[in-house]
């Protein structure tokens, strides 16, 4: 089957001589329709900079970068947008919530960028809002809803484009073992449902609910582990 | 403990006192319990195995000592011990460790490479265990159950990020 992502040769350097900090160093990857893939590794090894390139947030030194067989890594800032609205969600680790804005329309606004009528959006965030078992708290402000939960609205926010990759940078970094254990519980469901998951973490069970995990190090994939689809049960 | 020597030796030949003094030093407070024996005992024992020779070097005045040296038979058995990945997947974490102390020190393995294979095991058995929890309804008495081991499987593989991040920084 065509990746949906296909990655080669990917580089990201900054500064230089004895300066220079190999963040990205030449990767290659292939991403399946449906899979799940965590990429873990200690602090500063580049993962973030991987994730941002891959979701055209930032743009490579080198290398290419296909999403569903189109190259992203050298749009324009406007071609950019356009692309990370329609066909791709992003989940960061600080929520990036809009404060003044309740948790619906939160989950409404890309909908609304991406030229949904107001109507289509709402059905939409409704709909998801109460996939990730917030309905009752709808139209609530984020600073009344705690960490997990804000990171829920922000799942459901990625999702309502419906995008063909959902990439996340530590989507528990800011949360306690409990909250965590709801938004594991979303990303659990997310991969059974076959959506195509970049999840960057430093959380092991988030790790281990992937179906593949790779490990960085010094801006290099240095190790790879493939999860059984079943094990216990 | 038979393996831990046999890998200090493997780095360079060394009679008792001095692999006693490594270990005290690598075990810090946890080195107490190790009795001044022991390490006599796991030589001897080894020798008679035929895994290590010992030759008698005179030191002027003082009395001879012994210095031990593997044979081609114990530095199999290091290697194999080396490359073989504790099957618990939860090894203690000094039987681990002392074998990682004993790769870097022996260079015979990256202590590094060593941790990742280690990490793979808990990390597919954090796998099992945890979708195991997930299939349960949450908040059951199986889930909580289940919710020790994954919390307990965390917590090694926390640990073993440390020691890679420790190997790492020695090797640059
Ligand atoms: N804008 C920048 N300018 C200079 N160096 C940068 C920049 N962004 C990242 N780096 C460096 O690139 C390396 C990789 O950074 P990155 O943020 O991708 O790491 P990370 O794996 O996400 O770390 P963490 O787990 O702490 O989030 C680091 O050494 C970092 O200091
Ligand atoms: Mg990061």
């Amino acid at each position: 089957m065509e990746p949906v992502l296909r990655v080669r040769r990917l580089r990201k350097h900054y500064g230089a001589g004895g300066g220079l900090v190999r963040a990205v160093d030449d990767v290659d990857l292939d991403v399946a329709p449906g899979e799940a893939l965590a990429v873990v590794g200690p602090s500063g090894c580049g993962k973030s900079t991987l994730l941002h390139m891959l979701g055209a947030l930032d743009r490579p030194d080198g290398g290419r970068v296909w999403l569903g067989g189109e190259r992203i890594d050298r749009l324009s800032e406007t071609a950019a947008a356009r692309l990370r609205r329609r066909a791709i969600g992003f989940v960061f680790q600080a929520f990036h919530l809009v404060d003044e804005l309740t948790a619906r329309e939160n989950v409404e606004l890309p909908a609304l960028l991406a030229g949904a009528s107001p109507r289509a959006a709402r059905r939409r965030a409704a709909a998801l809002l109460d996939r990730v078992g917030l309905a009752d708290r709808a139209g609530h402000l984020p600073a009344a809803l705690s960490g997990g939960q804000r990171q829920r609205v922000a799942v459901a926010r990625a999702l309502v484009n419906d995008p063909g990759l959902l990439l996340a940078d530590e989507p528990t970094g800011n949360l306690d073992t409990a909250a965590a254990g709801d938004v594991l519980r979303l990303f659990a469901e997310l991969r059974a449902e076959g959506r195509t998951l970049v999840v960057v973490t430093h959380d092991a069970r988030i790790a281990a609910a992937a179906d593949r995990l790779i490990t960085m190090r010094d801006g290099a994939f240095v190790d790879q582990t493939v999860f059984a689809p079943s094990g216990l049960v | 403990m038979q393996d831990v020597l046999l890998a200090l030796l493997a780095k360079e030949p060394a009679h008792g006192y001095d692999l006693r003094a490594r270990l005290r030093a690598a075990l810090g407070p946890l080195g107490g319990d190790l009795n001044d024996g022991q390490v006599y005992v796991t030589l001897r024992r080894l020798e008679k195995a035929g895994l290590v020779t010992a030759r008698l070097v005179g030191q002027g005045d003082r009395p001879d000592r012994k210095v031990y040296e593997p044979t081609p038979a114990g530095r199999e058995r290091v290697a194999r011990w080396l490359a073989d990945v504790d099957p618990a997947a939860r090894p203690a974490p000094t039987d681990l460790y002392l074998k990682l102390v004993a790769a870097a020190s022996s260079r015979l393995a990256d202590p590094v490479d060593i941790v990742d294979a280690q990490r793979r095991e808990l990390l597919r058995r954090l796998a099992d265990v945890q979708r195991a929890a997930l299939a349960e309804p949450a908040g059951s008495g199986p889930a909580l159950l289940l919710e020790g081991a994954v919390l307990r499987l965390q917590a090694d593989l926390r640990w073993l990020d440390a020691c890679a991040a420790h190997w790492t920084d020695r090797k640059k």
